[in-house]
């Protein structure tokens, strides 16, 4: 599944836990007047019998009067209150406070998130960050309110009872210690195995999440090809695996319950023997005998409750582990210290001896982009023509800094990119990617996203041009007009309806740089001549750089830039590569001079075929249809 | 967010009569007494279906708890009967250890006993949790596989992630630590009470008595969690589809600043979850130490009465002593039952939603008596057939349209003219309305899912890749193809060449949304596989957008050779043979395709306007016919270099 780096964690048990301290700092002292809560209703509750002993000697004589049950039963009845308002003050006093921790944590975990390079995104899957942000963060909520509060009272009371114990019968009281030897060796090694498997098997819980999460964005493609069945197995093998760990994981805090419950239940045994005889011998009162007894009793269920609690603890420490692996996940772009603010940005581009590789990219492979050298006056559209897979849409990618150049520098009017603040860069340059993503609001939420402030215009005015030049006027005949909700929870658009509303949301933000992969892919030709005029007219001033990989997409621009093998190989007008550079007519024409695929005179008919028909064409006029290279020769 | 009412137009029309059906209306938290009735017991009948299978493995669990639970009473006893006997016999002259012995050992037994069963209940219980939760799972993850597209496209992704992860949470929680609590809890209770009554019968009824304002806390205590915890799922849902949202789309929130706005809206759906969270451990903060409470309050009166007994001298000191211990004991689980009730009533919300999304009914569905159609020859023919997604109006008006086996089809029409519905009724995405259409001369409904997807493939647009290597994204067209075979798929579709240029060649692992390979190279990927699947039928949804024009040279020409070499004579070309002589007809293809390059391939083309077919012939005769696609003809060749 996903390769996130799962790195085995070699912290420490304190040391992990220790990282919650600044965030329970400031509910600090809530979490000890819970704490003290939970102590004085324990303590009520052995203040109980205390009263029927009094009782018992005093006032429940036959031939007393009322007056003293009376009142014995009222204090009963007023420590009974007690002991139940201290267990409702102990939850009132943790419980606000921890769920605010809880949700500061969720909240800045998602913030960081989203602060996190693309980079980070490409490896972890949705799903194991939201395993993260939510069912590992409910549990951390849950330890704090609960496990750490009953671990310490717990404690208190196992270490109270065997102080007693050990004040009535110090012989005793070694036999019960010393069961406590091997619980505590024991104990180190159920730390290490417990912890290894709560942690694999909250890795899989992820993994299994990120599964659906596929399952159900990848739902066409398994409907197209009706392999159902088989993201059934893969899913089922997968559920599988998280249910043997899980039962692992039981096995594993059973032998730990069994020794923990079994050793001090031996001890009891060889004290009762060596008590009786004691008693025998008279070394011991049987008082003494039987009080030891009844406290070992009232220490019998703590420590029974220790196996669980513990296992709550690592688990909990598993869950602040796998959140501050996301956490301390070094953002890789940042805003500089100290950000350049550029004045009005005139939108001269330039990239400057530009290197990229992907971080995980072998040594020895060559650099995707491998110094890139171009520079786009403010105001120009330039095409960037390349074959599929030349790093055109990672070069794009470059200018919002959504990946950083891993050598060479971007520079908008001269400034270097990374000088200035991301929120920034991203207002003067403005995307439209192949895929659009949308969001869940509606057209007019989606288009004015990012709209900059056009003075003059209201909102429903630049929505309206927007629409126009995009040529995505359907939207006003959608259900709702402009206010359907679209995205993910709203209506489903086509895929050239989809390109349309985002090509929108470019041009809404009046960027002083516009950076567009193919936006036109999905649109028919018809509406694409449509758009591509109305951008025309629209990106006057507004330096472009555009994806293409048609000619009537080039058309669109003053110059083309052809990459290849990682370099800018060549630069011009259209009809001038075309007339002068054959990758470019390979790229871009329907003319072939590069090697061909090792089968491909099998099909040298259809070659010819679709050359005859494009040398057949009429002559197109477009401005720069100038010169038009026909059949092969 | 707002209500889903996209979802609605189905039987919105008597919202009050019909009894909630599937997931419509799932966010609602106010349910009408009825509505409430139906949802909870859809998930109580849930609930027991997962239980049936292992029922046998429950009984188990059970019986180990409460056989742990007595052997745990055993101890007491032992101590009992050392101090009582033992311990005189050593003092008797004779000095007998046998009762010592019979002690130390009896002990010892019972020690390893309670703690042999305790480890055996844990580890049973997780069995029966895990085994109980992978069904569900399994339950889920293959109803929502089966339900239809019209379904997923309305309901989110992440509703459905969060049915299948915090939903499934909850019942994991009532699993894990309820079955083991309510029965060692009940199993106590009910022993404690007989021992309480066979001491004193008066007393007894008085503990007896404490039931009735348990009750009615309880029931409180029901009506307030239920509601807290359905809104605690419905807000959860909502942070997770939010949380999912912005992690897909991240590039994208990223580039037009989103961050800002979606950590406010996040702020506020994680408080929303905090309050809701918090309501629900309140609530259980009065139940839990409301039932300590009249426990506690049960046990003054019962020395109140039990006291005044003894004044009388109706009663022994001793006797009241030990009823006021049995009474103390008796309430001791409560704490646990609640929680057992809590965690059930959590699960029960959850159960609610996953239930709902059970329910639900693919609109498409497989047939009970599929017709058998081992080799496919790709003859389609839509006779009378109409289409209109649900009850909405009629998109895809009568119809009739007969494509011969190994004819190639061009579909071309403006965006929105309903070229995509014709490709998604052939991939069976959905149902015709009316009328017909048959593969092969069966009604493609009566196709089994098998018979269908092997003999009908379509690719799409949006080219996704799965998390896994680039060959097994391939093999996805063919599970059981081999390495060479998958290779030669990809040679076929021109890229062979980019795979093996990446880092592990065919085993480089395409990461999430192959963030890796570019959409193009993506677009390969997915021809690829609808190469290896080497269907009768082949759908091709726009799926050359994204490719440059030497790469979908080389998908034209692999095309070229899988389509059968038939009669793709291009538009200049007037053949007029079918070319499939050799070798059988090859395959039918529908290619839908704003680039008419496709065209070229295609021995017939199909306009497409306001869902009807205006223009139907050769691509010369539609040329020379001076209609729509003369015109788009020229527009398209206008456009080209």
């Amino acid at each position: 599944m996903t390769d996130a780096d799962k790195s085995t964690d070699n912290t420490t048990l304190l040391a992990s836990l220790g990282r919650l301290a600044p965030q329970l700092k400031p509910i600090f002292a809530p979490l000890i007047w819970g704490l003290l809560s939970a102590l004085a209703a324990s303590v009520v509750a052995l203040l109980i019998p205390q009263v029927y002993r009094v009782l018992v000697n005093s006032a429940l004589q036959p031939g007393n009067g009322t007056k003293g049950l009376w009142t014995g039963a009222a204090v009963v009845l007023g420590l009974g209150i007690l002991e139940a308002g201290l267990i409702a003050l102990r939850r009132q006093f943790v419980i606000v406070p921890a769920t605010t921790v809880e949700t500061r944590m969720r909240t800045s975990f998602y913030r960081h998130l989203q602060s996190l390079a693309v980079e980070f995104h490409d490896r972890w899957g949705s799903g194991q960050l939201l395993s993260r942000a939510m069912s590992d963060l409910n549990f951390m909520r849950r330890w704090m309110a609960f496990g750490a509060i009953m671990l310490v009272v717990t404690a208190l009371t196992v270490v109270i009872g065997v102080a007693l114990m050990l004040s009535m019968s110090w012989e005793l009281g070694l036999i019960f210690v010393a069961a406590a030897v091997p619980i505590v060796v024991f104990g180190y090694r159920f730390r290490r195995s417990y912890g290894l498997v709560s942690r694999r098997s909250q890795d899989q819980a992820g993994d299994l999440a990120t599964a659906v999460e596929e399952s159900v964005h990848g739902i066409r493609v398994l409907k197209a090809f009706g392999r159902g069945r088989e993201a059934l197995d893969s899913f089922a093998g997968q559920a599988q695996e998280l249910q043997a760990t899980e039962i692992h994981k039981a096995k594993s805090l059973a032998v730990f319950s069994l020794v923990v419950t079994l050793l001090p239940e031996l001890a009891l045994g060889a004290g009762l023997v060596v008590g009786i005889l004691l008693v025998s011998q008279a070394r011991l009162d049987v008082g003494a005998l039987v009080a030891f007894f009844a406290t070992a009793a009232v220490v019998a269920g703590p420590v029974e409750s220790m196996g669980p609690l513990m296992a709550m603890t690592l688990a909990a420490k598993t869950a602040v582990d796998r959140h501050f692996e996301v956490m301390d996940a070094p953002n890789t772009i940042t805003d500089p210290a100290e950000p350049v603010r550029l004045g009005p940005v005139r939108g001269d581009l330039e990239f400057r001896g530009v290197h990229f590789h992907y971080p995980d990219t072998p040594a020895g492979t060559p650099e995707l982009l491998n110094g890139i050298d171009l520079v786009l006056r403010a105001g120009e559209t330039m095409a960037l023509v390349g074959v599929t897979g030349s790093g055109k849409s990672t070069l794009l990618n470059l200018v919002p800094r959504l990946f950083d150049a891993t050598a060479g520098a971007v520079l908008l009017d001269g400034t270097d990119i990374r000088r200035l603040a991301l929120a920034d860069l991203r207002r003067h340059v403005s995307v439209a990617f192949e895929d659009t993503t949308l969001f869940s609001n509606s057209v007019r939420g989606n288009v004015l996203l990012g709209a900059a402030e056009h003075p003059g215009l209201s909102p429903d005015e630049i929505l309206e041009q927007a629409l126009e030049v995009a040529q995505a006027g359907f939207a006003y005949a959608l259900p709702n007009g402009v206010d359907t909700l679209i995205g993910e929870e709203g209506l489903s658009l086509s895929g050239g309806q989809r390109q349309r509303i985002a090509l929108a949301r470019a041009i809404a933000a009046r960027p002083a740089v516009l950076v567009l992969d193919d936006p036109l892919s999905a649109l028919d030709v018809n509406t694409e001549e449509r758009v591509s005029d109305g951008l025309r007219a629209a990106l006057v001033g507004t330096t472009t750089l555009i994806v293409a990989h048609r000619p009537s997409t080039v058309a669109m621009a003053d110059r083309v830039a052809l990459l290849q093998d990682g370099h800018i190989t060549a630069v011009g007008t259209h009809s001038e590569l075309l007339a002068g550079n054959d990758h470019y007519r390979y790229v871009l024409a329907s003319l072939s001079e590069e090697p061909k695929d090792l089968d491909s005179d099998l099909d040298t008919d259809t070659e010819n075929e679709l050359a005859d028909e494009l040398g057949a064409a009429p002559r197109g006029t477009g401005p720069l249809d100038v010169v038009h290279r026909g059949a092969t020769a | 967010m707002s209500a889903r009412s996209r979802r609605a137009p189905a039987p919105a029309s008597n919202i009050n009569a019909a009894p909630p059906q599937g997931t419509a209306g799932e966010d609602r938290v106010e349910l009408s007494r009825q509505d409430s009735k139906a949802v909870r017991r859809r998930s109580v009948q849930l609930l027991g279906m997962l239980l049936r299978p292992v029922r046998l493995r429950f009984a188990i669990t059970v019986a180990l708890v409460v056989l742990s639970q007595a052997a745990k009473v055993a101890g007491p006893l032992l101590i009992a009967f050392g101090i009582d006997t033992a311990l005189p016999a050593l003092k008797d002259q004779g000095a007998n250890p046998v009762p010592l012995i019979v002690t130390g050992g009896g002990y010892v037994v019972a020690a390893l006993l309670a703690s042999w069963l305790t480890a055996a209940y844990l580890t049973a219980t997780a069995r029966l949790s895990q085994a109980m939760l992978l069904d569900l799972r399994i339950q889920v993850f293959r109803h929502t596989q089966r339900l239809s597209m019209e379904f997923h496209e309305s309901y989110t992704s992440g509703r459905i992630i969060s049915r299948q992860t915090s939903d499934l949470e909850a019942l994991r929680e009532l699993l894990d630590s309820g079955i083991s609590s309510l029965a060692s809890g009940l199993i106590f209770m009910a022993l404690t009470a007989v021992s309480i009554f066979s001491l004193d019968w008066i007393t007894g009824l008085l503990v007896m008595a404490s039931a009735v304002p348990m009750f009615f806390l309880s029931r409180w205590y029901q009506k307030r969690s239920q509601s807290a915890y359905r809104s605690s799922r419905v807000v959860s849902a909502r942070l997770i589809v939010h949380f999912i949202e912005t992690m897909t789309g991240i590039r994208a929130v990223k580039a037009f600043r989103r961050e800002a706005d979606n950590a406010a809206t996040y702020d506020e759906l994680a408080e929303d979850y905090r309050r809701v969270t918090v309501r629900s451990i309140n609530l259980n903060g009065i139940f839990q130490p409301g039932l300590v409470l009249i426990g506690n309050v049960a046990v003054a009166v019962v020395l109140l009465v039990g006291g005044f007994r003894v004044l009388g001298g109706a009663l022994e000191v001793g006797a009241l002593l030990a009823l006021l211990l049995a009474t103390k004991r008796f309430f001791q689980p409560v704490g646990q039952m609640a929680m057992f009730y809590n965690s059930f009533q959590s699960a029960q919300a959850a159960l609610e939603k996953v239930s709902g999304l059970l329910e639900e009914v693919p609109t498409v569905q497989p047939p009970r008596n599929p017709v058998p159609l081992p080799v496919a020859h790709g003859d389609i023919r839509f006779t009378g057939a109409e289409f209109g997604y649900g009850n909405g109006p009629v998109v895809l008006p009568r119809m009739d349209l007969h494509i011969p086996a190994g004819q190639t089809v061009a579909v071309v029409g403006a965006t929105g003219a309903g070229k995509s519905t014709l490709a998604k009724l052939l991939a069976r995405f959905y149902d015709v309305t009316a009328g017909s259409l048959k593969l092969d001369g069966v009604e493609l409904r009566e196709l089994s899912t098998a018979d269908l997807r092997r003999a009908v493939v379509m690719v799409t647009q949006e080219a996704f890749l799965f998390s896994g290597t680039v060959a097994e994204n391939i093999a996805l067209g063919n599970p059981a193809a081999s390495r060479s075979a998958i290779e030669s798929a990809a040679r076929e579709v021109g890229a062979d060449t980019f795979i093996r240029a990446l880092p592990d060649g065919y085993d480089t692992d395409v990461n999430k949304r192959g963030g890796r390979v570019s959409a193009g190279q993506r677009q390969l990927i997915s021809f690829a596989r609808a190469f290896l699947a080497n269907p009768a039928v082949l759908i091709l949804d726009e799926a050359t957008s994204s490719l440059d024009i030497p790469s979908e040279r080389l998908v034209q020409g692999g095309l070229h050779r899988l389509l059968g070499a038939s009669g793709a004579t291009g538009v200049a070309g007037t053949s007029g043979g079918d070319g499939r002589g050799q070798g059988g007809p090859g395959r039918t293809a529908l290619i839908i395709a704003h680039r008419l390059s496709t065209v070229a391939i295609a021995d017939r083309v199909l306009v497409v306007h306001d869902g009807r077919i205006v223009e139907d012939g050769t691509p010369a005769e539609l040329i020379s016919g001076g209609g729509r696609f003369a015109d788009l003809h020229g527009a398209w060749q206008d456009s080209l270099v």
